[in-house]
């Protein structure tokens, strides 16, 4: 395995070192990582946590692609090198961790949870929704906030500005959730430029997501939404909603 | 090896440059340039629309020069070149367009296939169309 380090107490860039690990079968990259720690070199630094491709802590950069290193096969690389770098398009803090603080401060502002303009009381029951209604937002639920589709995204890249995929795509999962009445907040953020807008559908965040989420067709569907709204704000001056379709 | 300033508890990040030829390294990243590019052709054919009308305007002699000049090599290249791109750019467009597009027949989502085929049988439709107005006799 070829491992990208990045020791900022000692290094000004990253450097690369080669480990020769074993290949069984049953290996997957983050096998292969865990191995150079625990026997070969302890220093290493990186971020992994259920090994079953639900937490969403280990993704890296395989051989240049995105990937969850839990749920990629070493043999799929034999005889290597495997190339194992950080998460493209974030700031690298050692090694193999990159730095969240940008893609949590996204994902807060498109308010990611039921937005309710009034509660009901316990006392009420719960919001019952059909399996129609759950098969509307089902597949955008599927994130694990894992940021392949970010380190996929160039436009993220060349402007860390735009809100990125996931984040968009979380918002598009709780504005088609029948019990959200949340919307038109999260239109107001993402209605502007850094916003859905910033995309050019360049549609690899889609290609690399490993739960299927589709991001770029939520951008695009938000986007849809948003030029509808605009037109029926024209038509209609106060009686254009807002809900996504 | 250099040794640069480090502070425990603000440990320095390492931002990594994003080349220039970034879009050269995968070929989804080039074609999406590609895609970008193409509508550089789109505004070729549209500004070469209104010259063409605003010469039909003036008259029939002004329309034949303009048909004369329109078969210089250096223009038919480039209308060779920017056909094929808006080629490019209506088949990639056509391939993406069931992403965005979302449509339900009364609570029944359209599969994805239905609307890409959709988008092509209107292009032959269109295409016929304007085929057969500009053929006509």
């Amino acid at each position: 395995m070829q491992v990208t380090r990045y020791r900022p107490e000692v290094e000004t860039d990253t450097t690369v070192e080669e480990y020769e690990v074993p290949c069984p079968r049953d290996w997957v990259v983050l096998d292969g990582l865990n191995y150079v720690k625990d026997q070969l070199d302890g220093t290493l630094s990186y971020r992994w946590s259920c090994r079953m491709g639900v937490c969403g802590s280990c993704g890296m950069m395989v051989n240049g692609e995105p990937k969850l290193t839990c749920a990629t096969f070493l043999a799929d690389y034999a005889p290597g090198p495997v190339k194992v770098e950080p998460l493209r398009n974030f700031p690298v803090i050692r090694d193999l961790v990159v730095e969240l603080g940008d893609f949590m401060r996204k994902l807060v502002a498109v308010k990611p949870w039921i937005v309710r303009s009034e509660e009901k009381s316990v006392s009420e029951g719960e919001y019952l929704q059909t399996p129609d209604e759950l098969e509307e937002y089902k597949q955008y639920s599927m994130c694990i906030n894992c940021m392949l589709c970010y380190a996929a995204c160039p436009i993220y890249g060349l402007d860390p500005q735009f809100i990125g995929p996931a984040a968009i795509a979380l918002a598009q999962r709780y504005n088609l959730d029948s019990r959200d009445e949340g919307s038109a907040e999260r239109l107001a953020v993402l209605s502007q430029h850094e916003g859905i807008w910033g995309c050019t559908f360049v549609g690899e965040c889609t290609q690399v997501c490993p739960k299927h989420v589709d991001p770029a067709g939520a951008i695009q569907r938000y986007k849809l939404t948003a030029a509808m709204d605009w037109a029926k704000s024209f038509v209609m001056p106060k009686g254009a909603g807002s809900r996504s379709t | 090896m250099t040794q640069p300033t480090y502070t425990e508890h603000h440990p320095r990040w390492l931002r990594q440059r994003i080349s220039t030829y970034w879009w050269l390294g995968k070929w989804a990243y080039t074609k999406f340039i590609l895609r970008e590019l193409s509508s550089l052709s789109v505004a070729w054919f549209v500004g070469y629309l209104l010259v063409m009308v605003r010469r039909i305007g003036e008259s029939e002699a002004s329309y034949r020069a303009f048909l004369e000049r329109a078969t210089h090599p250096v223009l038919l290249t480039l209308d060779v070149i920017a056909f094929l791109f808006i080629v490019f750019h209506a088949l990639t467009w056509f391939a993406v367009a069931p992403q965005a597009i979302v449509a339900h027949v009364g609570k029944k989502r359209v599969a994805p296939a239905v609307i890409a085929v959709s988008h092509y049988a209107a292009w032959i439709v269109v295409s016929a169309l304007v085929a057969w107005l500009l053929l006509r006799r």
